[in-house]
């Protein structure tokens, strides 16, 4: 036994006589984890907000959350004597005066982007592999809420420097909450402690950015997690994987080694980046009073589909009983992101519900075997990055000669037309693909090869797929699903069915997601397919032995090519050397 | 004296007094009224470089603002908008306009600095207006860098953003970047609110502000950007894109090369 094992072997028996820990650990560093790279989306967004935790407890060591005045008097020449509040001030203490506080601001602001960004990515891996099927449609209601909350995270971590984008930011969200019918003056009153800027402020947002938020995002990763742990991780179809199993590598040391070193390559990717790449110069944009604003202020990008939608909303609004219903902020602001969060959280119930499927699935969907939820994926992904679009109209309006109204209306129309194209197009393609498979479980796949009969017809050579992609491609079988039939409105006695309307509805939505389903082939069917591959094969054979016969086989020794004596072809070798193994082919 | 006086009740002496009376009021007037500026006294008095200032004018300008830069309907009146808009507007290449549009943009000047500057003297010899600013206006060594920041961000920063770098109007309109404005193209603008911009007189910005802005645009032009690689300073709009493609490659490739199965 080495030094290390015996450490080792001494601390776990330490533990073990302390917490009972061995037989806990012996079983779960076994576990086993599947395999595939879209598998580490995850952990992009765990790594980046422990980044995040620890570069913020940096900030929070010298950022004041104060709205008192005072004049600047650091190393910023340009901005030396200005009347700022403490929360800019200090903010631009940590940029300029404070040993490595740039470098440390920055890597909180990229790494709070990236965590953000890796949640979008993970969320689609997730839809798009069905991933959120029973028994795991709780834990993607938690990730919805982990959205969310992470949406609050980056938006009050925004605000914070109180420079001239975020209080900008911040009298839009005021705005917002204002929009609210009956309450909104109140709540925002409530909120922002009195009228704007307020004074109690910024403490709020600092407390909601460093603890509460935060708080809460550390309990549900944990839950989210813990679920995962628990309902164990799905994995893709393919050979020897079943519902019933998991196919893959165990943590310890395959997976420890791997997340581990991933760790590692995440915070060097954004200590990097931090490094090199300059994010939210609060310098240029200066303090923030209420009677400025910049051009260009835009969110953070997460942000930057609201503000999108703010900005190609229509300018509705009505008076009723002598108040304002502001539709021009209350659609986009409220209505629209509270319709496609609440779409979004109870997304698996409804397809749950359309199928009528109560089954366990553990095994992940191929995005194709599921044309209508990618679809769907693909319609809300257009519809999302039109609003983004729109939040950065008036950069697109600069960058490329347009008119800053015609985008306005482009993105008016787009934002109803295009996503139903997109879901259209996608369900389409997807079918085809669909098809496609299905061909090619039944025929194997084309080699290019035309064969020419001795009675004259043409043929082209199939060849049989790999065991391995035709598992793969098999899964389309255990993904079809017919509609549900149309309900009856009376039994067989004749009794009234009381949930004749809800269970029509229900066989709509159905026909809705399979009216189109592509018929995956039937066992026999892929085995007569076989079958007739294999007599292809046979009726190709005679070919390939005299080919093989005519080539010119050179075996590799150093350079000389051949050798005086050598066999010059195949069948020459095989003249000479009868009986034992063939050379070098 | 004897002589005037014998004839000081001559009936053409009241004439005389008259016209001698007036020739001194007028002449007095005229020397309290002409203060004329630094500018002017270059140019109108210059009736050669007027001259060649027409000849280009007609050539160049007067198929649209008119033959007497009267104005017609394709082009506004130049009478009165002094030699200082017609500098600006010929000197960064905005004028002649290259095809009509939203908007002038920014080209090579047509015209060289000598061309430019009798085309100016001609407009300006039509009506009084801004002059061109001397190199003691436009000299911003000692203006307030802080104060000028201060001013921007009340005055220009909503169309010509935070840092300078332009910003977007209605209808293909926009507010150009300042990065490669002079201290005297800078000073011009504000003085004769080319496009959509609006003017800043002297009423409103006395030339020690308009030197601390050019200061504050001066700095902007120059300053490093102390936290690496500055994407443009255009804000979060640029950051979001080139954390979805750039950054988000790097770690799609880094999951890629890790989750790729072990051979």
């Amino acid at each position: 036994m080495s030094t290390t094992e015996k450490a080792g072997g001494a601390t776990a028996q330490y533990l073990d006589e302390r917490l009972g820990s061995n037989k806990w650990l012996g079983k779960n560093l076994k576990k086993v984890f599947p395999d595939h790279w879209s598998f580490m989306l995850g952990e992009i967004i765990l790594y980046s907000f422990i980044v995040v935790l620890i570069t913020g407890v940096f900030l929070t060591l010298f950022y004041k959350p104060s709205l008192v005045e005072v004049i600047y008097e650091g190393s910023y020449v340009p901005l030396k004597g200005v009347e700022m509040t403490e929360a800019y001030a200090s903010t631009l203490q940590i940029s300029f005066d404070i040993r490595g506080g740039l470098l440390i601001r920055q890597m909180h602001h990229w790494a709070a982007l990236i965590f953000v960004a890796a949640i979008a990515v993970h969320a689609f891996r997730v839809f798009f592999t069905g991933a959120f099927r029973k028994p795991r449609e709780l834990n993607w209601v938690i990730g919805v809420g982990l959205i969310v909350l992470a949406l609050g995270a980056g938006f009050t971590g925004y605000s914070l420097p109180d420079d001239l984008l975020s209080g900008t930011g911040l009298q839009i969200a005021r705005g917002i909450v204002q929009a609210i019918p009956i309450v909104g003056t109140w709540a925002a009153f409530l909120l922002f402690d009195g009228e704007f800027p307020g004074v109690d402020f910024m403490s709020r947002l600092y407390m909601a950015h460093i603890l509460l938020i935060p708080g809460l995002i550390l309990a549900l990763v944990t839950v989210h997690l813990m679920l995962v742990w628990y309902q164990k991780h799905t994995q893709f179809p393919g050979q020897g994987r079943t519902n019933e199993n998991v196919v893959g590598y165990p943590l310890m040391p395959i997976y420890m080694a791997k997340a581990g070193g991933f760790f590692f390559i995440v915070f060097g990717i954004i200590a990097l980046l931090s490094g090199l790449v300059n994010i939210n110069p609060v310098w240029i944009f200066g303090p923030y009073t209420p009677d400025q604003v910049t051009a260009g202020t835009q969110p953070d990008w997460y942000i930057g589909w609201l503000d999108g939608a703010l900005r190609v909303m229509p300018n509705w609004e009505t008076v009723a009983f002598g108040y304002t219903i502001s539709w021009n902020i209350l659609i986009p602001a409220v209505i629209v992101p509270g319709l496609i969060f609440t779409a979004m959280a109870l997304y698996p119930f409804l397809e749950a519900w359309a199928t009528g499927d109560k089954r366990e699935h553990h095994l992940l969907e191929r995005p194709r075997n599921a044309p209508v939820r990618t679809g769907i994926g693909v319609m809300a992904i257009v519809f999302y990055s039109l609003l983004w679009l729109g939040g950065g109209n008036d950069l697109v309006a600069t960058t490329f000669d347009l008119s800053i109204n015609a985008i306005t209306w482009f993105l008016r129309i787009g934002l109803i037309v295009l996503p139903p194209l997109a879901f259209i197009i996608t369900k389409r393609i997807c079918l085809g693909l669909q098809r496609k498979d299905r061909e090619k479980l039944l025929h194997g796949y084309e080699s290019g090869r035309i064969l020419r009969l001795p009675h004259g017809e043409f043929i082209e050579v199939h060849e049989p797929l790999p065991k391995a992609q035709q598992a793969v491609l098999a899964s389309m079988i255990e993904s079809h699903n017919t509609p549900l039939p149309a309900p009856a409105k009376t039994d067989a006695n004749g009794v009234r069915n009381k949930r004749y309307r809800i269970d029509k509805l229900r066989s709509r939505l159905s026909n809705f997601y399979y009216r189109d389903a592509v018929a995956p082939p039937t066992m026999a069917e892929i085995e007569a397919g076989q079958a007739h591959v294999a007599h292809e094969a046979e009726l190709e054979a005679p070919l390939h032995e005299y080919e093989e016969s005519n080539y010119v086989t050179v075996p590799f020794h150093g350079g000389v090519l051949h050798e005086q004596g050598e066999p010059m072809t195949n069948a020459e070798a095989l003249e000479a050397d009868k009986g034992s193994e063939r050379g070098s082919d | 004296m004897k002589a005037l006086a014998a004839h000081r009740r001559h009936p053409l002496m009241a004439l005389a007094l008259l016209l001698i009376a007036l020739g001194v009021v007028g002449g007095a007037y005229g020397v309290v009224t002409t203060q004329p500026t630094a500018a002017d006294t270059v140019m109108v008095g210059d009736q050669t470089q007027i001259e060649e200032g027409r000849r280009l004018y007609l050539e160049g300008c007067s198929s649209c603002h008119g033959l007497n830069a009267e104005g017609t309907s394709a082009g506004p009146t130049l009478i009165g908008v002094g030699a200082a808009a017609v500098h600006f507007q010929v000197a960064t290449g905005r004028m002649p306009l290259a095809a009509p549009g939203a908007q002038a943009p920014v080209k090579k000047p047509d015209y060289t600095a000598e061309e430019t500057l009798a085309m100016a003297a001609y407009i300006a010899s039509l009506a009084p207006g801004p002059a061109i600013p001397t190199a003691e206006q436009v000299d911003y060594t000692n203006a307030d860098v802080a104060e000028g920041g201060i001013l921007f961000r009340i005055n220009c920063a909503q169309c010509h953003q935070a840092a300078g770098q332009g910003g977007a109007l209605t209808q293909g309109k926009y507010a150009p970047s300042l990065m490669n404005s002079t201290p005297t193209q800078i000073y011009e603008a504000m003085l004769t609110g080319p496009q959509n911009m609006p003017i800043f007189s002297d009423q409103t910005l006395p030339t020690e502000d308009k030197q601390a802005i050019i200061a504050y645009v001066m700095e902007l032009q120059q300053a490093p950007s102390p936290g690496g690689m500055s994407l443009g300073r255009l804000g979060p709009v640029v950051e979001g894109l080139f954390l979805w493609t750039a950054v988000l490659a790097a770690f799609l490739a880094a999951a890629v090369w890790i989750g790729i199965r072990a051979r």
